[in-house]
């Protein structure tokens, strides 16, 4: 090592032994949160697991296929629960998508900055100051509403849905009971807590979520497609229909998965909504419940062993199914950022 | 891309056929298959678009409408009443999601943020990085319901009672993920020349993080706090069983027993059949969304500043 004569060291030092340890310290501190994080997850997988296994050698596989829920009789199954829970989110996520894509489309397109940028145009303020402003600054503020519906509490929804939806769809679906009773979607009378009311909220909650990642993905399909499309003489929605969608199909597969993922673990709008009955049936109009519902509603008075052993195996089935649906969502997400790239 | 040459074949054939393509034949009527379906579409997407958009205002009114009715004094002084009692108020019920929402705040953000500056600056290729992505992403997938779960079995279980720590952790749980995710990106936002230029003036990397990354990244790490904490404010699920419910101030009652939050409390007063309990229902619901979205919108507005600038 070379030393300087001191005249021409300056203040350049060799760091201190505090800087070098403190140094040191702070590496490890973390390396080891970032390993706590990890060890996190899973010790909460291992320890509903853990709390689960009573049940779990109680009941086996029975659980999935038992229709009785009774902590009288100790009798414990969950499938009215598991059809619950497929049925309401699956519901939510159709009348989801037809609206999330419609406003994601609606978005991608820029139909309202187009539609203003036409009335502004009638008027020929189109390059004024303020005015021409208006079409991106409406657009914007149409994107961030929309956002704005998955900033609102869950529970807010499910006030909103008991003293809101429920009463509103009331009369259709007395009607439609009355009239077309044959078709098993209609074929109990309605219960103002029942799927119906239920999936419609849930639909609104997973909205932005669909609209969101699908309006990214359209919004990536690269230009010259869609050039291309409109210089062999497409219309927008010939191009939008036989070239844009395709080319976005995976990010809005991925989407609709995620919002899935979403649906199927919503607790309280469900909690308040559903009716908490553990029917198997077709009929929107009847209640039903869902596991993370029922949790909800069972959870806060357990306090026997054995039932609890029970709600913990009914986390475990809940957690095994959001964790795969997740995981696929967001491979296909990745698949989808990765297969365009290509296109470029 | 076919079926649009195949639809143009009346144009082509003419061409072929060597007459002269009319001016009728380019023209965008709406009489033409093509043209009309591009306006049905069009037209069925805005209404479907506008239609997405009557629930938020739907919500927006019926809190303006039906919260404000009770929005006094007196909703943020007093305890909840009972069954048949009038007037009361929902005070405790904002004290205690303040209180929870903080001390899972003060758990989650500095873990948060030291995990995120492992994922970002210390070891950001390494293969305990890329677990503690995935871990994270795991956990903010999970219903919050199973937040509330996992508290419950690893603390409420082994307590006497529910309590207001047990609350704040399920939050702190759920707050995690957002902020190391959020925070991670915020500190790979800064600029490699300002973290190079601390490194050749002799910064150690403890240093560089602490006197430059950090400061810069704050914004947008703060972005993420916020958010969490205005998830957190309005969760309900993973307190549900973890800090319950309570007719009584925090003060009074400690911190290691039952608590109020403003989530809670509108899902008990929802299920009940007494119009005094149903106003305050929604009142609270208006406190709670005005809080949530304050805080949205704060978060939002500390990161356009752009660190870069």
């Amino acid at each position: 090592m070379i030393t300087l004569p001191k005249d021409q060291q300056g203040i350049a030092r060799p760091p201190t032994r505090w800087e070098t340890g403190s140094n040191v310290a702070f590496r490890a501190m973390t390396y080891i949160v970032a390993f706590a994080v990890v060890l996190l997850v899973l010790f909460i997988i291992f320890e509903i697991g853990w709390a689960a296994g009573p049940a779990i050698k109680r009941y086996g596989f029975g659980f999935f296929t038992g229709v009785k829920w009774d902590p009288n009789t100790e009798e414990y199954g969950i499938r009215p629960h598991i059809w619950g829970t497929l049925y309401s989110s699956v519901l939510a996520v159709i009348i989801g998508t037809v609206l999330g894509l419609a406003v994601a489309i609606f978005l991608s397109e820029r139909f309202l900055s187009s539609f203003i940028h036409a009335i502004l145009r009638f008027f020929r303020v189109q390059h004024h100051g303020f005015w021409g402003k208006l079409p991106d600054g409406l657009e914007v503020l149409l994107k961030n509403l929309v956002q704005l519906l998955a900033a609102i509490p869950s529970v807010v929804y499910g006030l909103w849905g008991i003293f809101v939806i429920s009463p509103l769809v009331q009369p259709m679906c007395g009607w439609l009971h009355k009239h077309l009773g044959w078709i098993p979607f209609f074929d109990t009378s309605y219960n103002p807590y029942s799927m119906l009311p239920a999936a419609l909220v849930l639909a609104i909650m997973v909205l932005p979520t669909i609209s969101a990642i699908s309006r990214d993905a359209l919004v990536s399909v690269p230009p010259k497609l869609r050039q291309a499309a409109y210089g062999l003489g497409a219309t927008r929605w010939e191009a939008l229909i036989s070239v844009i969608i395709p080319t976005a199909q995976t990010g809005i597969f991925g989407s609709v998965l995620l919002a899935f993922g979403r649906a199927i673990g919503e607790t309280m709008a469900l909690a308040m909504l559903v009716g908490n009955a553990n029917t198997l049936s077709w009929s929107l109009f009847s209640p039903a419940n869902t596991l993370a519902a029922m949790m909800a509603n069972t959870f806060p008075e357990a306090r026997e062993p054995n039932l609890i052993s029970a709600l913990m195996y009914a986390a475990l089935v809940l957690m095994a199914i959001t964790l795969l649906v997740n995981l696929l969502g967001a491979w296909i997400l990745q698949r989808a950022s990765r297969g365009l790239k290509g296109a470029r | 891309m076919e079926d649009i040459v195949v639809r143009n074949r009346g144009v082509e054939a003419a061409r072929v056929a060597g007459e002269a393509i009319t001016l009728g034949q380019l023209e965008r009527s709406l009489r033409r298959p093509r043209t009309l379906l591009n306006f049905v579409l069009s037209f069925t997407t805005t209404v479907l678009t506008l239609s997405a958009l009557v629930p938020l205002f739907s919500v927006v009114y019926m809190l303006a409408a039906e919260g404000l009715k009770r929005l006094n004094l007196e909703a943020f002084t007093s305890l909840p009443p009972a069954a048949f009692e009038e007037g009361g108020g929902f005070g405790n019920a904002i004290v205690g999601t303040l209180v929870m929402v903080g001390m899972a705040a003060l758990i989650s953000v500095p873990l948060g943020i030291l995990a995120a500056v492992f994922l970002a600056e210390i070891g950001p290729t390494t293969r305990l990085a890329q677990c503690v992505r995935f871990a994270a992403k795991v956990l903010s997938g999970f219903p919050s319901i199973l937040a509330g779960v996992f508290i419950f079995s690893v603390i409420v279980l082994h307590m006497p009672t529910y309590s207001a720590y047990a609350g704040s952790l399920a939050l702190a749980l759920l707050m995690l993920p957002t902020v190391i995710l959020t925070a991670e990106e915020a500190i790979r936002m800064v600029p490699a020349k300002i973290r190079e230029a601390a490194v050749g003036m002799g910064a150690t990397p403890a240093q560089v993080v602490w006197k430059v990354t950090l400061p810069t990244a704050m914004p947008g790490i703060l972005t993420g706090v916020m958010l969490a904490v205005a998830r957190a404010a309005g969760e309900t699920a993973p307190l549900l069983f973890t800090a319950l419910f309570s007719n009584y101030w925090v003060w009074d009652n400690g911190l290691s027993n039952k608590t109020a939050s403003l989530a809670v409390l509108i899902y008990n007063f929802s299920g009940m059949p007494y119009e005094n309990q149903k106003q305050l229902a929604w009142a609270a619901a208006l406190v709670l969304v005005l809080v949530v979205l304050t805080t949205n919108l704060i978060g939002q507005s500390l990161s356009r500043r752009d660190p870069q600038e």
